[in-house]
């Protein structure tokens, strides 16, 4: 105990040690939150879901913190229901007796661009007679659009986009954009200010009702943006930590102790077992390893716990065998080990209690630093496409934008959010790392 | 008094295999120590002194070529017995080393006292808190102080070290301590309380010890017997005290020659040349190309002569 605050006080003395903690730390604590907020089924079935959970989210734009750096803003979605801050109802019943129901969506629009789409939803319920709606759009500088009048089944989706007699009342202009803007308006510029979107939902049965909702599928949406298939990118980065941190960790713990405790015991023994040891890494270290996890991902499965199994298989026997292996054989002669061999300790003994903790201060700053690379090579396999076909992480999340040709079509986010989450993880083991060692390795010690 | 012979050791062979053939660093050595009696061994370096305490205790290095001959300790045979019952019946049981630069001898990352108890807990199914206790004990017996437990071998001052590999040659209470030059790296001061602590606990504990060292002097204190090597092979063997006063083998008498003595006015003698290689040893005496007296019997392998219990390997007194 006194011996690890010690250590951490060491760790103070390097400001790169730090931050490198404060990064590996929340990194983490994230992870644990995300596990614990989101679990694994649900982000599963949400990342999985279609049209029913992302429909209402606009496709492939930017996250709203992109509007803090522009100066024409882009539009912000927009989802009102029934009851939210904006919406008023009022009932009537005409002398003939027929209830009337009008809900009027009201918002601010003060942006530079054009939404995606204008959406309305509509649920009913009736027997046998449909009721029947209208849609009235008072614009900022007073025009009313009629926009249609149709009757609904039970559900009923009223994309004005796609209403090909809204857009030849509005001049041949797509209608997301020909309501936003004044008629014959070359410039394009939408006009600033309060619209009205009135709802006016007749029925015909006692008892039948009409609820509307309206959305605005924006240019921007959410913190992180959305994909070719409307999902929330929030997912996949969030769900990104766990995944990274639990094949970087699991993977560079497996590694280095298998590694070093193999490396003890072929020292120890020498003869035929170093000697099979030593040429199962030489073995190994010529066989190409991404090569063969993308055989493994390619024939035989592509979940990420296989895939874990057989990095850590394969990375067992390299290079740290042999640099391991140089200590051990400098270790094996002292003459501590001698006296234990004297006393009769026993071989496993021998490895596990005198060899193995004289060089566990170096396995440290070695795993820390193993970390990113391995995050990195789950990274790498999503984008070669054999990544876990079912969760979302940042591999993937990298995959996707490339198989849709992001960079091409200009959505930076969808690229540089993963990338840059996978630099910072990066960065910060590898900064841990380094001062670790120049910590624990006596070699660097006041350099 | 009948003395009871602890350890017999038969023409004890240990060759080392190198690119250049056997090293023959023990080859033939014949002797035996009763019970409760200190032998010391000397001689220069090189000549197979370590090396005997290693084939004593079986340590061999990764090296080793012909390892042969008999040791008998109490009348059994360990020399015949197979890896494991050495381990668990000889081992720190019977015998136990306190290695030669014995404050290497402790493991870095060990707190002394569990490094103390660890041959207890390796040897006998003694519970950990008996065998701290037992470490305790002994390290007030060697006089460490009892706060330096928990400290790690670094901490401690070289004699401290010392003490502490004593300590842990004793915790089992081997009836043969064998200590590799125990005193060498220290202060005149410090060797004589080691020598003082040697000899308080050969009486305590019953114990027999062979020491190694070069200083012969410091020897003197506690030894009953004196065994000089040469060249792989016991040349002299035999009581202290007369050997002290009078050497028989050259080799004793130009090693003696070259101790500073307190009341002497004699030139300090040394002798010219060096040990021969271990390789390929000159037949007959191997002492013969340094020794100042020479005969031309000396080209033939010497004969062992018994002079009043004493023993030596020359062609002199045939």
């Amino acid at each position: 105990m006194k011996k690890f605050i010690n250590t951490l006080r060491e760790i103070w003395k390097y400001p790169s040690a730090v931050f490198g903690m404060i990064i590996v730390l929340a990194l983490l604590v994230a992870a644990v939150v995300v596990v614990v907020k989101i679990p694994y089924s649900e982000a599963i079935d949400t990342w999985r879901g279609g049209e029913e959970v992302y429909g209402k989210n606009p496709r492939n734009v930017p996250p709203t913190w992109y509007n803090w750096f522009r100066k024409d803003k882009l539009v912000e979605s927009l989802d009102m229901n029934e009851g939210d801050e904006g919406v008023t109802i009022e009932e009537i019943v005409t002398e003939g007796g027929t209830p009337i129901k009008t809900t009027t969506f009201e918002f601010d629009f003060q942006y530079d661009t054009f939404p995606q789409d204008l959406v309305f939803y509509f649920t009913s319920t009736f027997d046998t007679k449909q009721p029947f709606v209208s849609v009235k759009i008072f614009t900022p500088d007073e025009r009313e659009i009629k926009v249609g009048s149709f009757a609904i089944g039970a559900t009923h989706t009223y994309p004005l986009k796609q209403d090909e007699k809204l857009r030849k009342k509005l001049g041949g202009v797509v209608p997301n954009i020909g309501i936003f803007i004044q008629e014959n308006d070359e410039t394009q510029t939408p006009v600033k200010g309060i619209y009205r979107l009135v709802v006016e939902s007749i029925t015909f049965e006692e008892g039948s009702t009409v609820q509307s909702e309206f959305v605005l599928t924006g240019q921007v949406f959410g913190w992180a943006g959305t994909d070719h298939l409307r999902r929330d990118l929030s997912l996949p980065l969030l769900w990104g930590i766990p995944v990274a941190m639990a094949f970087g960790l699991l993977a560079a713990i497996g590694t280095s102790v298998l590694t070093m405790a193999i490396a003890a015991i072929g020292t120890w023994y020498g003869g035929i077992v170093d000697g099979i040891i030593q040429r199962i890494t030489e073995i190994n270290l010529v066989l190409p390893f991404l090569s063969i996890l993308i055989m493994i991902g390619t024939f035989y499965s592509r979940s990420i716990w296989v895939i874990l199994g057989a990095t850590i298989a394969l990375s067992i026997f390299t290079g740290g065998i042999k640099s391991y292996r140089s200590m051990f054989i400098q270790v094996k002669e002292s003459t501590y080990i001698e006296a234990a061999r004297a006393y009769g300790a026993k071989n496993g003994r021998i490895i596990f209690r005198y060899l193995i903790p004289r060089v566990i201060p170096l396995l440290l700053p070695g795993l820390v630093s193993a970390v990113p690379s391995f995050v990195f090579l789950e990274a790498s396999l999503a984008l070669l496409g054999i990544g876990d076909p079912v969760l979302p992480t940042w591999g993937k999340m990298i995959n996707d934008a490339y198989a849709n040709a992001a960079i091409y079509r200009g959505w930076y986010y969808w690229i540089l959010e993963p990338a840059v989450l996978l630099m910072i993880t990066g960065l910060g083991f590898a900064s841990l790392g380094f001062a670790l060692d120049r910590i624990f390795n006596p070699r660097l010690r006041g350099m | 008094m009948a003395e009871k012979t602890l350890l017999r050791v038969e023409d004890l062979k240990l060759y080392f295999q190198t690119s250049h053939g056997d090293v023959q660093a023990v080859d033939g050595v014949n002797f035996s120590l009763p019970e409760n009696k200190a032998v010391v061994v000397i001689g220069e370096s090189g000549c197979g002194k370590t090396s005997m305490a290693k084939a004593l205790l079986r340590l061999l290095p990764r090296n080793a070529g012909t390892y042969s001959g008999k040791v008998l300790l109490n009348g059994v045979d360990i020399m015949a017995m197979d890896d494991e019952q050495y381990r668990k019946d000889v081992r720190w049981v019977k015998m136990s080393m306190v290695p030669q630069a014995a404050m290497n001898s402790l493991n870095p990352v060990m707190r002394v006292k569990d490094q103390v108890s660890e041959p207890m807990i390796v040897h006998s199914a003694v519970s950990k808190e008996f065998a701290l206790e037992q470490a305790r004990i002994m390290f007030q017996r060697v006089g460490v102080p009892v706060d330096f437990l928990n400290r790690y071998a670094f901490e401690l001052s070289g004699g401290m070290r010392q003490r502490v590999a004593i300590a842990m040659s004793l915790v089992t209470v081997p009836e043969l301590v064998i200590l590799d030059e125990p005193t060498s790296a220290l202060d005149v001061l410090t060797q004589a309380n080691i020598m003082n602590l040697l000899k308080g606990i050969k009486k305590e504990f019953a114990t027999s010890f062979i020491l190694i060292t070069h200083d012969v002097a410091t020897a003197s204190e506690i030894a009953d017997y004196v065994e000089v090597m040469y060249a792989g092979q016991i040349v002299e063997f035999g009581d202290a005290y007369r050997f002290f006063t009078e050497p028989l083998h050259p080799y004793s008498e130009k090693l003696m020659a070259s101790i500073p003595r307190l009341r002497s006015t004699s030139k300090l003698d040394f002798i010219t040349g060096q040990p021969p290689s271990l390789i390929n040893p000159p037949t007959g005496c191997r002492f013969a190309d340094r020794c100042h007296k020479r005969f031309a019997k000396c080209s033939e392998e010497p004969p062992t002569v018994n002079i009043d219990g004493r023993s030596v390997k020359c062609w002199l007194y045939q």
